[in-house]
């Protein structure tokens, strides 16, 4: 993965030096509480129900094992000994004392780390593919390019207060994993005709209250090209994109509001000022940044092994894991490993700092030292030996990592909501919970087979609900809390945005309300159908009818 | 003590005003609503000022000044020969557009000094307004920054071709100079240095 020489290091020291200078401006009573809000913001620094939360960038998932030993002391020694990955590969601590965040960002720089435009209306990190690198259908490797934009995203002068957030995903694989078409910018590398890397461009997609799947504003454009095509696109936004209504302000509404066509000519006309500028890559600087990123030094393995085959016919759990957990790898004899951050009954994508000092010792024994985060808030060990996966499996499971929920049911993307968020209209975690509470039977699991089942406290969609096959949104209704229901969103090349089946429920009634929803799609489905081609073969009609049949009679019982 | 922060030959220092700001009269602004909040911004290319307040405006007489756009542009033969002398400086607010000025004045570097007004801190427009200024335009006198200037604004403004700010009234230039040089070796390419730090230096392999 990507070292930082002197620079970028100058670069992270510097930014905490001016961090330290803006808390103890504040602390001093230099800055009012509105004008320090940007400023932490742009640091990752929320305040929130309880205390401050930090998000720290992790550039793409990626992460040594290094960094993970560094965050779980850090969650030892300034929060509560747990950490929690988010739904864009980043690492919250929930409970730090805003006094300590100086600290705790000079510890970070120490592995190489930070909270640069983690938040605020800035270009935030930039996001991939989990398995990046290593996926048996990956055409083009996008880290390198990944890194030269967090490069030239960092501080960019001319981009530090956009009139929203800006969200851009890289990706270059056949089946895409990386939702560019939800993004602000959508980075989809191929090789073209010619066998050269060229970028189809996605631009206006998003989730948040108005969700959007974005739209191709170029089909081809050379990879030397990437940054100053991105800059014509943000200035472009910058000058004309609502500043009036924060609810208005993302790109989405200005490419909607002019049309992708009329948005285009003018990113086009502006790029033909930026075109071939000091900002268009060099060969020499994606080689450079590429050496980083170069196949590790696998050994040359036999396709199969055979005591991995021998456990797999001795032992049900550890087969049930594989079936799950364990995913294909370029490289023969190699595997991908995702440890599941959703045991049932926990908050989604929450991690202990024991668990992250274990899973730096895994990285280590087993996968060359790195792991990287999704955003489905997992972690994956991405290189590990066919032979080795018994081991690592059972001390995995030893860690309450092995849970065999991955794409299951209780694989649920969950944002932190109203237990944490001072955003949030509604709790999340606690439906999560008792969601995999009611599943809490993995052969069940098995046989509903691969769903995602995505939760949001509030419409800024942070849990992704729109694109889950079940959404699940938290509403504020007169005070309490009600929780609306989407079905058919799906993220990947066909993506689509869920359509809601009708009014919302209680928080007591949303187990039984999935438990309806699998009903009919275990009624309804074909042998090879998964949820989600269910419902888009049936349609939602068939599901609105059961989940809200006994409703009603129970209300008019109630009545009665 | 001046809250005005100059940049003279690379050495930011702060320096006495020499110029005058002349102000648009006040005009009750209505408060628009959307969706129960206030409308804080205006729209970019939204024409926000009136003929009335054009005509009203007060241009001193003599010595330096900086008028509003649509003073510049709708007052102009009142100008002509303050502007061959010099003396006439433009400023513009984040939602207006460059072109409107360049169609009433072509050569810019006519003008000693633009300045721009930001009413808010988190409004980044001014600093697209900069570098267009400087890049497309080609701009090379002062460009000011006043309003809502704060220091932490500041490395961002010298990077989007700003040499002078003026602080807000209730904080000391003198401490924010420091923010100039919060960082030492930015990534990207931009106005005060066009090329990226992989131009800049070798960073070896």
């Amino acid at each position: 993965m990507y070292k930082y020489d002197e620079i970028d290091q100058q670069i992270v020291d510097e930014r905490v030096a001016q961090y330290r200078d803006q808390v103890r401006r504040y602390l001093a009573g230099e800055l009012t509480e509105d004008e320090f809000r940007p400023l932490r913001l742009q640091n990752g620094l929320y305040i929130q129900r309880h205390a401050p939360m930090l998000r720290i960038a992790v550039p793409y998932g990626m992460l040594s094992s290094r960094q993970l030993r560094k965050l779980g002391d850090i969650a030892k020694k300034y929060d509560k000994g747990y950490g929690h990955f988010s739904t864009r590969q980043n690492l919250q601590l929930n409970w730090p004392k805003l006094e300590d965040t100086p600290d705790i960002l000079a510890e970070l720089a120490t592995v190489e780390m930070h909270a640069i435009q983690t938040s605020g209306n800035c270009i935030r990190n930039i996001t991939t593919d989990q398995f990046v690198g290593i996926a048996p259908d990956e055409v083009i490797d996008p880290r390198a390019m990944a890194e030269i934009i967090r490069q030239w995203s960092t501080f960019h002068p001319e981009f530090a207060l956009l009139p929203r957030k800006f969200k851009i995903a890289v990706s270059g694989t056949k089946q895409d994993r990386a939702i560019v078409q939800m993004h602000d910018i959508g980075l989809e590398f191929y090789r073209d005709a010619n066998n050269k890397v060229a970028i189809k461009v996605w631009v206006g997609g998003g989730l948040g209250r108005t969700p959007m799947l974005g739209s191709v504003i170029r089909e081809h454009l050379d990879w030397q090209h990437a940054l100053t095509y991105c800059e014509a696109i943000i200035r472009v936004y910058n000058l004309h994109g609502r500043r009036d209504n924060m609810y208005k302000a993302r790109i989405k509404i200005l490419t909607k509001a002019l049309g992708i066509n009329e948005f285009r000519n003018q990113v086009e006309a502006e790029w033909t000022h930026l075109k071939d500028n000091a900002n268009t890559i060099s060969e020499a600087e994606l080689a450079r940044v590429a050496k980083h990123f170069e196949a590790m030094p696998y050994e040359t393995l036999p396709a199969h092994d055979a005591g991995f085959d021998a456990a797999i016919a001795g032992n049900p759990a550890f087969t049930a894991w594989v079936k799950r957990c364990v995913h294909p790898h370029k490289q023969a004899g190699y595997r991908a490993v995702t440890l599941s951050l959703k045991p049932h009954g926990s908050a989604p994508g929450d991690i202990t700092s024991e668990q992250m000092w274990a899973v730096a010792d895994l990285a280590d024994e087993y996968s060359f030292g790195e792991l990287r985060s999704s955003h489905e808030q997992n972690l994956i060990l991405a290189d590990v030996k066919l032979s080795n996966l018994f081991a690592l499996w059972e001390k995995a499971r030893a860690n309450g990592l092995a849970t065999p929920n991955i794409g299951l049911l209780t694989d649920i993307i969950c944002c932190p909501g109203g237990d944490f968020c001072s955003l949030a209209n509604a709790k999340s975690i606690p439906i999560a919970k008792a969601i995999q509470q009611q599943f809490d039977d993995l052969d069940y699991l098995h046989d509903i087979g691969d769903i995602e089942l995505n939760i949001s406290g509030c419409m800024n969609a942070c849990g992704h609900h729109h694109v889950g096959h079940i959404g699940i949104l938290g509403v504020d209704k007169d005070g309490s809390e009600w929780y609306q229901v989407t079905i058919g969103g799906k993220q990947g090349n066909d993506a689509s945005i869920g359509t809601v089946i009708g009014p919302a429920f209680s928080a007591d009634e949303m187990p039984g309300v999935v438990q309806k929803l699998i009903e009919v799609y275990i009624k309804e489905r074909t042998p090879e159908e998964r949820f989600i081609d269910t419902v888009r073969r049936i349609g939602v009609p068939p599901f609105k009818a059961h989940v809200y049949a006994k409703t009603e009679s129970a209300k008019k019982e109630i009545a009665a | 003590m001046s809250n005005l922060i100059k940049i003279d030959n690379g050495i930011a220092a702060v320096a006495n005003d020499e110029w005058t700001l002349v102000q648009l009269p006040a005009v009750q602004v209505e408060e628009r609503k959307q969706a129960g909040k206030v409308v804080l911004f205006k729209l970019t290319g939204e024409n926000a000022v009136t003929e009335e307040q054009i005509a009203n405006t007060v241009i001193p007489a003599t010595g330096k000044i900086i008028v509003p756009l649509s003073v510049f542009v709708e007052r102009n033969n009142e100008l002509t020969s303050r502007i061959t002398q010099g003396e006439v400086g433009v400023w513009l607010a984040t939602h207006e557009l460059i072109e409107y000025l360049i169609q009433q004045q072509h050569d810019l570097n006519a003008l000693p000094i633009i300045a721009v007004f930001v009413e808010r801190f988190a409004d980044g427009r001014i600093f697209s307004l900069g570098t267009l200024l400087r890049t497309r335009y080609g701009y090379k006198n002062e460009l000011r920054a006043f309003g809502d200037v704060l220091r932490d604004q500041l490395f961002f403004l010298k990077r989007s071709g700003f040499t002078s700010y003026i602080i807000r009234k209730d904080r000391s230039a003198q401490d924010a100079i420091a923010s100039l040089n919060d960082f030492s070796k930015p990534y990207q390419g931009a106005v005060d240095e066009p090329r990226p730090v992989f131009k800049r230096y070798n960073r070896g392999a």
